[in-house]
């Protein structure tokens, strides 16, 4: 097998934003993380009799879409369209496309279940005598997958190459994967990479009937834990190619790394082998060491085996000193949109200076070995690792961090 | 652009008609008569009998044209990436969750939840294959086939790993057909290398351009073409089939199609 051709080039993060059940936009995101507030609370989604916590984002389905993209109207379009005008998201790509042409940059989102509430609406309404699902269902605007990065690429007047990424958990993150790799090999000169899921019955009914729903608010890492709470969340990051000499305050993507654990479709390698793996790549591609990271948002799912798979990878790599912490305690698992939610959460690490502890009242398992923060921690960080592991094995680690 | 480069090491292909690559390249080149069939799916003997029986038609189709691929080639599984490319993932699984929820009873069988993923034929083929390197799993609509390729090709040129390309789509059972129809299975995979080796079919060059997707001339191929997403590699597979150096420009988004530079090898 040939060798990679080289180190991975940093890119730039241009401009980044997200929503999720801890808020609309960074600041707000910034606040609940300070003061370590989580966003997850009883299960009272739609109809739903599921007897878990959720991380669902207030006030998605006031959201209305651009006149001209009405057709895409779902909930998980909705909280797309939510996030994209925060932070100024739509001023820096029309920037950036202006800089480069509408042509060049690519649209790569991660998603795990789409709008497939409205086929499950759709399937409540169907027609009594024909069967036949309702007129306005449009199946490619809302339920395919590819949805929502139609609508992204319309709304942002983007026309360069696109896809939706869905190897679910990792989905999110596997897009700055492959958007670093069309950049680098001069297909396009920027992406708007990120990951848009919404709560649906599939997943609050799908992941109960796997017996891996949490019935209390999920605690990664905590001895007690018992399974993850689902959260909704829209991320999105314009990712550039870099001058240069990039400012001293930019925040870059300095490596990532991917793998298949070969294993199991819903349970992760015991030993985390993969996750190993993709841990060694993000390291390679980035030129470091184990020793150069100052911080790993985890994948912390907080069930019993991927916690413990994955305290096994990062013991085995960085051995016991590295400050580690999971934001799902606050936020929820956003499933496709977890990996570009947490990328969003190392870059705001970085910025600001803090790593974000998990809940305050975790109660580490003394059979978990790395080192967990349930406090935050003010300090410089200048690298950053964060790890997506999905369903079915995809594995995916991130490396973010000041310019080299 | 900069054009993207890959070596096809080996085809994979089922669908309506065609019942392995070269059957159908006898019938894509002009050698064989078109005689329009059901696709038939073979069982997927290459994972564990529990693993078997829970494993839906695309995870046989992918299974199946990704095995025929790189038994083709000659190529160790194992040490692939892949790159999954389909408009949707398991139609008849998700039409039974759905009539679950809209029931009076939702409580979901776990193997239908876990069918549901749109990666399943990912999670499987690495467990097939003992394959542990990345796996990527693409939607794009349509653009699916040309989506997937433009990700394996980038993956060939830039991390210089030999690659396994799996494009596949299934029909939905009504009422979904009805607002997705989708004709038939049909799958394609193409094992793609960065350097020529002793099984390089041809060499593949790529980059976009504004042209017009290309058609069949035959009406069933045609149909075909223009109804499954997978299938709108067609014209790139009758390139192959020939085996004649040309060119040809395959649907993707609605904004570009993809020009492609097919040149023989062997």
């Amino acid at each position: 097998m040939s060798e990679r051709a080289a180190l991975m080039t940093p890119l730039r993060l241009t401009c980044f934003t997200a929503v999720s059940a801890v808020g609309r936009g960074l600041a707000a995101t910034l606040d609940a993380l300070e003061q370590q507030r989580s966003g997850l609370a009883p299960c009272s989604f739609e109809t739903v009799d599921v007897d878990t916590h959720v991380g669902e984002v207030p006030g998605v389905d006031a959201t209305v879409l651009p006149e001209a993209l009405r057709g895409f109207n779902c909930r998980n379009n909705r909280l797309a369209q939510l996030t994209l005008t925060q932070d100024g998201f739509i001023d820096a790509v029309a920037a950036s496309a202006k800089q480069w042409g509408p042509r060049r940059i690519g649209v790569f989102l991660g998603t795990s279940t789409s709008g497939m509430l409205e086929t499950e609406f759709a399937y409540r309404g169907r027609d009594p005598k024909t069967g036949a699902l309702p007129r306005e269902f449009n199946y490619a605007a809302t339920h395919n997958s590819f949805s929502v990065a139609d609508f992204v690429l319309q709304a942002l007047h983007l026309e360069g190459p696109a896809a939706v990424m869905c190897t679910a958990c990792s989905s999110s993150a596997k897009v700055f994967a492959s958007a670093q790799r069309m950049i680098s090999a001069g297909m396009i000169d920027a992406a708007v990479v990120g990951g848009v899921d919404t709560l649906c019955l599939t997943t609050l009914y799908g992941f109960q009937s796997l017996q891996l729903t949490s019935r209390l608010p999920c605690r990664p890492f905590d001895a007690a834990r018992d399974g993850i709470s689902i959260g909704e969340a829209a991320a999105f990051v314009l990712l550039e190619r870099a001058p240069p000499r990039p400012d001293a305050e930019a925040i870059m993507l300095l490596g990532t790394g991917e793998s298949s654990d070969a294993y199991h479709m819903s349970s992760p390698h015991p030993e985390g082998r993969g996750a190993r793996a993709s841990i060694q790549q993000a390291l390679t591609a980035a030129n470091l060491a184990p020793g150069d990271i100052d911080y790993i948002n985890l994948h912390g799912t907080a069930t019993v085996s991927n916690d413990s798979a994955e305290d096994l990878a990062i013991t085995s790599v960085f051995g016991t000193a590295t400050p580690c912490s999971s934001t799902k305690g606050a936020t929820g698992h956003a499933l496709g949109a977890a990996g570009a939610l947490e990328a969003v959460i190392c870059a705001l690490a970085i910025q600001q200076g803090f790593m974000p502890g998990g809940l305050r009242d975790t109660e580490v398992d003394p059979k978990l070995h790395l080192h967990y923060l349930r406090e935050n921690r003010r300090g410089g960080i200048d690298r950053v690792l964060s790890n997506s592991f999905g369903f079915g094995g995809a594995n995916c680690s991130l490396i973010f961090g000041r310019p080299v | 652009m900069i054009p993207l480069t890959a070596y096809i090491d080996g085809i994979g292909l089922l669908g309506p008609g065609f019942a392995d690559w070269p059957s159908a390249a006898a019938i894509l080149s002009g050698h064989a008569r078109y005689v329009a069939a059901t696709t038939v799916l073979p069982p997927p003997l290459s994972l564990p009998p529990p693993e078997r029986r829970r494993t839906g038609a695309v995870v046989k189709l992918a299974l199946a044209v990704g095995f025929e691929a790189t038994t083709r080639a000659g190529i160790e599984r194992s040490s692939l990436a892949t790159v999954f490319s389909s408009s949707g993932g398991d139609g008849f699984n998700c039409h039974e969750i759905c009539q679950v929820l809209a029931s009076s009873d939702r409580q979901l069988s776990p193997t239908r939840f876990h069918n549901s993923v749109h990666n399943v034929a990912a999670g499987y083929w690495s467990i097939a294959a003992g394959a542990t390197a990345a796996a990527s799993v693409l939607c794009a609509y349509d653009a699916s086939f040309g989506a997937g390729l433009v990700e394996a090709l980038t993956q060939v040129a830039v991390e210089r790993t030999p690659l396994l390309l799996l494009a596949y789509d299934t029909q939905y059972p009504e009422p979904l057909n009805a607002k997705r129809p989708i004709a038939d299975a049909f799958g394609v995979a193409l094992v793609l290398t960065p350097d020529a080796r002793d099984a390089t079919l041809a060499k593949l060059t790529a980059m976009f351009t504004d042209g017009t997707a290309e058609r069949m001339s035959e009406p069933h191929l045609e149909a075909m073409r223009a109804s499954i997403p997978a299938a709108r590699s067609l014209p790139l597979l009758r390139q192959l089939a020939r085996r004649e150096r040309g060119r040809v420009v395959l649907d993707y988004l609605r904004h570009t199609r993809l020009a492609l530079e097919v040149e023989p090898c062997s």
